[in-house]
This record gives structure tokens, C-alpha cells and sequence, in this order.
């Protein structure tokens, strides 16, 4: 679904894929940092200490999902002085295209390099010969990882929408939501392989994700049915 | 100006190193100073050709004939507008240059992941002399920078020569390399390749079959990359030989002298086209005095098809910038008219009338796209390639360093924009990638994997 997210509406304007592209590197780098901290960690401690190990993995997730977000507010800020770019050397004075775009191209950008980062070795390894979950682990391993790549790729694009969004109007809370949204689903992750706790709520969390960055983009219960039942 | 310099160069060596190995087997190819010229002349070209395409002010004097009759048409048109214009342009090359990039890369990515052959260890090039099966590690440091330097030195002497060769206009030299070199790469080349391909994938094939396909791949090559041929053939076969070329690097090239010899060539490019002594600055120099066109096989252009201008001296009498309005229409096929190149750029837009017929020149250099070097390809691919291959984060590795290397291609154009000269494409994008490399390699890779063991999600 993210591809076709991209193939139908980003492919076609030059300067969106420019800006995924961009938020992919903003979200790669927060990758890099957040990993070197991990590794820091790790390597000063002993690797032998089990409990000790997991801490640290938790640490190094909620850390790394704290990084991500700032770089979010990082390329917010850097969109922000490229829109004035734009809209300086443009013909009549509004740039070719707008915050929310941009917000929503960006947040597309985080999700498919979060999803591609997640999902890219399993589906390697799933070409190969092997059987799923042969050691006790659970059969539904590639099925649940898909899903849960996808909910997560579908949830940077509504949390970009909304980052910019708090972001331009200066609605600190929205911006803290996000965030805790955020942390929330990376949490319930860790009570795989309990699926239902960690898959369920993210779902959720998604609709309502969805529900609001479509409110915020100027929906409306109207538009949709109008768009639904394909009236003019 | 802005071209995208780099060491289309240092294509041809390989040819000839290759053939150096090979020589046994294959008759010997002339000297390959030939086809350095020939690059170096061309990249000369790219960088006139991209000067007057990127700078529209009315000062842009550089290329005489072109900007004659684009002055007064200029005059109604503002420096803001031409900016402007330059910075909406740009959007649209960085992705006509995103997309032949990417494609070579992935053509490269897949051939390494699949064929082993270009993965296993069969002898090194003659410019590589020193081996790294050494025990220690500083040994093999040791050999990989000296790897490294002779390389370099391979280059800086082509270059040289082949800066000399063009300031005392032997052309014909040039071009006959040039044309041996593409014929040796379009032919040989893919033989090995088909063959490896073939092999992989358990597929027989009877000789003449083979002999045909070869045949009517490389002549076709060959006519569209040397004469006139359709712009999307052209642009294919060059991406072709350009993944072709980085392959032979990452099958050919230890380990480590490959990331030195990447890390140094982006330096010496830096140096060659920024220092007032480099040699090709030199050539760019040399070119603009003479306002001559490009080499072709060298250079690829995303928008227009560079014919062999030489190949219309009769055209002489208005210039080149005739020829390659020529050339332009001969190549084009996208459906911009003639007086409103930039109609079609944002839709909202109303066109700018200010444009008239006059705009023929003009026309040309809006439409000439960006142009890139293929020496720049094939060294993105070998980072690329070589990130597939060595790497044992796999994917995500080489994910991480195509995001890099794009946006580094990214950033070199926006300098483009904004310092309107010749600039090098490869250090920014190759110094990302590299960086990018061995982080991922070394620190995200333990931890993805650890987050994939548990699965949890970040």
C-alpha cells in the first residue's frame, strides 16, 4: 500500500520525490544516531546480563523514537525556510506547493524508509528455504511483521501530517500527542509475540491517526460520503 | 556552470586494463590516452554546454554565438525570472538525473545479487598490482593505499593527455578511440555478462543465437551512442554500459583498496575541477574558446540527445549551437513548444510570453537538461554494488547508501544552482555513501537485527 501511495501521488511531481527522498535521509540519520547510542550502551555494558540487555534494547527503542521525532521537527524547520525558497523565486508568489503536501510527502518519506528498514532483510530471508517459527516461536512471524510494517509505515504519514500541522499552528499538544502516540505503539511492540497486544492497538491508534490528519487536511464527514458515493 | 564533472576517463582505463589482461584473447586496443581525451573533451563540453544551460542571465557571454541572439531577448525577461526558472528546472533534472542513477544502481544491485561470479575473486587489474591476502592488517592497509595511488596517478596521467591531446586538436584521434573503446565494452563486456547471466540461471543458449543477440545489441549501441538514435535508447545504453563498467570495478577491485580508491577519486575530482590549475578545468577552458560540442559516449544527457556534431560539419556556418538545435530536434521527444519551454513546467503558471521565436537558442539550453558524466554512474554503482555485495546487513546497507548517494546527488545540483559553474558530482554524494556505509555496517546493523529478533518496532 505505501508503494501505491507513492506511485499515485508522489511520482509525478518532481519536487515531492525530492522531499521523500529527503525524509528518508531525515529518518535514516535519526536511525544512525539512535543506533550509536544503542552500541555505546551495549558495548559498555556486559553482554552477558540477560535483563540488563533487554533494558538497554527498550531504552535504545524509546530513544531512538524520541530521536525520530525530533529529526521530524528538524525537516519541519528545514521545509519551512525551503518554502520561503520557493515562494521567493516563484512567478506569482505562492510556492508550487504547499506545507500540508509537503507534510504529507514527508511523512510518507519516514514510513517507507522505517517500513523498508523493517521489512527489507525478512522478506530476503523469506525467499530462502526454512520453515516459519520451527523453534517455538510463532508461526504467524512474517504475516504479523507485514502488518505491523504497514501500520507503522500508514502511522509516519499521519504523524507527519499532524507534526506539521501542530507545528505550524503552534499547537503544542498536538505535537506532544504525536509523540506519545508514538511511544505507545513502539511499547505495545514489546509484547510480541502476544500479537493481540501489540497489533490491535496500533490499529487502532491508526484509525484514529487517520480520522484526525483527515480533519485537519480539510475533511469532512461530507466529502467523504460525497466521495464515497461518487457524487460531483 | 555546472556540469557534473567527473572521470568519464577513467572508463575507458578499464577497458584497456581489461584488455591488458586479456590481450592473449582479444586484439590489442590502441591507446587508451585516446578515449581519456575524448572524455576529457567531452566533459569539457558538458561543462560549456551546461554553463550556458544553467546561467540564463544576459551576461552569460560565455558561449558567444549561443547568447547573441538570446540578449535581447533576455532583456525582457528578468534575472529573477531566469532564476527562477533555473530553481524550477532544477526540481525537474535532479529527477531526470534521480532516475537513470537509480536504474543503473538497481541494475547493478540485482546482477550482484544474483551472479556469483562477479562476487568471487578471479585476479586483480593491472593497476592494482598489490594483493590483500595479507596477514596483518596494516600490510594490507598498506597495499590498498598503494593500490590507491597508483590508480590515481593512471587517471591523473589520462587526464593530462588527454587535455593535451585536445588542445592540439586531434580529433580523429579521440574519436577513433572512443569508438573502440565503446565497441569493446558494448561487445565484450556484455558477452561475459550474458554468458554469467545465462549460466546463473541455467539457460542454454547455441552460439548462434548468442552471436545474433550480440550482434544486433552492440550495433545498435553503438548508432545510437556514436550517431543519431532515439534518446531513451541512447540514455539505455548508457546506463547499460555504465553498470557494465561498475560491475568489472567491484568484480576486479580488493576490498579495501575499492573504498580508498572511491574516497580518493572524489578528492581528485574536487581538485580537478575547482583548482584554476586542474586539468579539466583547463579543458572546460579550452572547449568555451573554441565553442565546440560534445564528445558523445561520454556524457549523459537527460534531455537532449547529443548527436555527434561532428558528424554535420556542414552546419559549421551557424555554429554549434545550430548543430544542436539540430540535435535537439533530431533527439527530443518531449512535446515542449517551441516558444514556451517552460509552459509545462507548473501547469498554474501562466507561460511566459516574453519568449518569442527568437528563443531558439534558448530553447536548446532550457531544454537541455542536466547532463551527467558517466564515470559519476559508474561509481555510484560500484558503491552501491559494492555495498551489496560485501556487506552482510544486505539490504539495508544498500538501502541506506542509495538514500546517500541520492541525496548527495541532490545537494550537488542545488550547488549547482546556486554557484552556476562546473562542479564535481562525486565527493558529496560518494563522501555520504561512504559515511553511510560503514555506520550502517557497523552500528545499525547489530541493532536492527536485534529489534527484528525480538521484533519489536521503532
Amino acid at each position: 500500500p505505501a508503494l501505491g501511495l507513492f506511485l499515485f501521488t508522489i511520482a509525478r511531481d518532481p519536487l515531492r520525490i525530492i522531499i521523500l527522498i529527503a525524509g528518508a535521509f531525515f529518518w535514516l540519520v535519526s536511525l544512525l544516531l539512535s543506533s550509536l547510542i544503542w552500541f555505546i550502551a551495549v558495548k559498555a555494558s556486559d553482554p552477558r546480563d540477560e535483563p540488563l540487555q533487554k533494558g538497554l534494547l527498550i531504552f535504545g527503542v524509546m530513544f531512538s523514537v524520541l530521536l525520530q521525532e525530533a529529526f521530524r521537527f528538524l525537516y519541519y524547520k528545514l521545509l519551512r525556510k525551503a518554502i520561503e525558497g520557493l515562494v521567493a523565486l516563484s512567478e506569482d508568489g505562492c510556492s508550487p506547493i504547499s506545507i500540508q503536501q509537503m507534510s504529507y510527502v514527508a511523512g510518507v518519506g519516514f514510513g517507507l524508509m522505517s517500513g523498508a528498514f523493517s521489512m527489507i532483510n525478512l522478506l530476503a530471508d523469506a525467499l530462502g528455504p526454512g520453515t516459519v517459527g520451527i523453534h517455538g516461536d510463532s508461526q504467524l512471524y512474517f504475516l504479523t511483521s507485514a502488518f505491523m510494517t504497514m501500520v507503522l509505515i500508514f502511522l509516519h504519514t499521519f504523524w507527519g501530517i499532524l507534526f506539521f500541522h501542530g507545528c505550524e499552528h503552534r499547537r503544542w499538544w498536538e505535537i506532544t500527542a504525536v509523540v506519545v502516540m508514538h511511544l505507545a505503539v513502539s511499547g505495545s511492540t514489546f509484547c510480541n509475540p502476544l500479537y493481540v497486544g501489540s497489533l490491535v492497538p496500533s490499529y487502532l491508534l491508526m484509525a484514529a491517526a487517520a480520522a484526525w490528519a483527515y480533519l485537519l487536511s480539510g475533511g469532512s464527514a461530507q466529502n467523504l460520503r460525497r466521495f464515497l458515493l461518487c457524487k460531483s | 556552470m555546472i556540469t557534473f564533472m567527473n572521470n568519464s576517463d577513467s572508463e575507458e582505463e578499464p577497458c584497456n586494463e581489461r584488455t591488458s589482461l586479456m590481450s592473449a584473447e582479444s586484439p590489442p586496443v590502441p591507446s587508451y590516452q585516446d578515449g581519456l581525451q575524448a572524455s576529457e573533451a567531452g566533459e569539457a563540453q558538458t561543462h560549456r554546454k551546461r554553463r550556458t544551460g544553467s546561467s540564463r542571465s544576459p551576461n552569460n557571454v560565455a558561449d558567444g554565438d549561443m547568447s547573441h541572439s538570446s540578449v535581447p531577448v533576455r532583456e525582457s525577461a528578468s534575472e529573477n525570472e531566469e532564476e527562477e526558472l533555473t530553481l524550477k528546472y532544477g526540481a525537474k533534472h535532479v529527477i531526470m538525473l534521480f532516475v537513470p542513477v537509480t536504474l543503473c544502481m538497481i541494475v547493478v544491485v540485482a546482477t550482484i545479487k544474483s551472479v556469483r561470479f562477479y562476487t568471487e575473486k578471479n585476479g586483480q587489474l593491472i593497476y592494482t598490482p598489490f594483493t590483500e591476502d595479507t596477514p596483518s592488517v596494516g600490510q594490507r592497509l598498506l597495499n590498498s593505499v598503494l593500490n590507491t595511488i597508483i590508480m590515481i596517478s593512471v587517471i591523473v596521467v589520462m587526464t593530462v593527455f588527454l587535455v593535451l591531446l585536445y588542445k592540439y586538436r586531434c580529433y580523429k584521434f579521440i574519436h577513433g578511440w572512443l569508438i573502440l573503446s565503446s565497441l569493446m565494452l558494448l561487445f565484450l563486456f556484455t558477452y561475459i555478462y550474458l554468458g554469467e547471466v545465462l549460466k546463473t540461471y541455467n539457460v542454454a543458449m547455441d552460439y548462434p543465437t548468442l552471436f545474433l543477440v550480440i550482434w544486433n545489441f552492440g550495433a545498435v549501441g553503438m548508432i545510437c551512442i556514436h550517431w543519431k538514435g532515439p534518446l531513451q535508447l541512447q540514455q539505455a545504453y548508457l546506463i547499460m554500459i555504465s553498470a557494465l563498467m561498475a560491475l568489472v570495478f567491484i568484480k576486479y577491485l580488493p576490498e579495501w583498496s575499492a573504498w580508498v580508491i572511491l574516497g580518493a577519486i572524489s578528492i581528485y575530482d574536487l581538485m580537478a575541477v575547482l583548482c584554476p590549475k586542474g586539468p579539466l578545468r583547463m579543458l572546460v577552458e579550452t572547449a568555451q574558446e573554441r565553442n565546440e560540442p560534445i564528445f558523445p559516449a561520454l556524457i549523459y544527457s537527460s534531455a537532449m540527445m547529443w548527436t555527434v556534431s561532428m558528424a554535420k560539419p556542414d552546419t559549421a556556418a551557424r555554429g554549434p549551437s545550430q548543430q544542436t538545435w539540430d540535435a535537439a530536434e533530431d533527439g527530443r521527444e518531449n512535446h515542449r513548444s517551441p516558444s514556451h519551454a517552460d509552459s509545462q513546467m507548473s501547469e498554474t503558471r501562466s507561460p511566459v510570453p516574453t519568449r518569442p521565436i527568437t528563443s531558439f537558442e534558448e530553447l536548446e539550453e532550457e531544454e537541455r537538461g542536466v547532463k551527467l558524466g558517466l564515470g559519476d554512474f559508474i561509481f555510484y554503482s560500484v558503491l552501491v554494488g559494492k555495498a551489496a555485495a560485501t556487506a552482510s546487513g544486505d539490504w539495508n546497507t544498500t538501502l541506506a547508501c542509495f538514500v546517500a548517494i541520492l541525496i548527495g546527488l541532490c545537494l550537488t545540483l542545488l550547488l549547482l544552482a546556486v554557484f552556476k559553474k562546473a562542479l564535481p558530482a562525486l565527493p558529496i554524494s560518494i563522501t555520504f555513501g561512504l559515511i553511510f556505509y560503514f555506520s550502517t555496517d557497523n552500528l545499525v546493523r547489530p541493532f536492527m537485527d536485534t529489534l527484528a529478533f525480538h521484533q519489536l518496532y521503532i
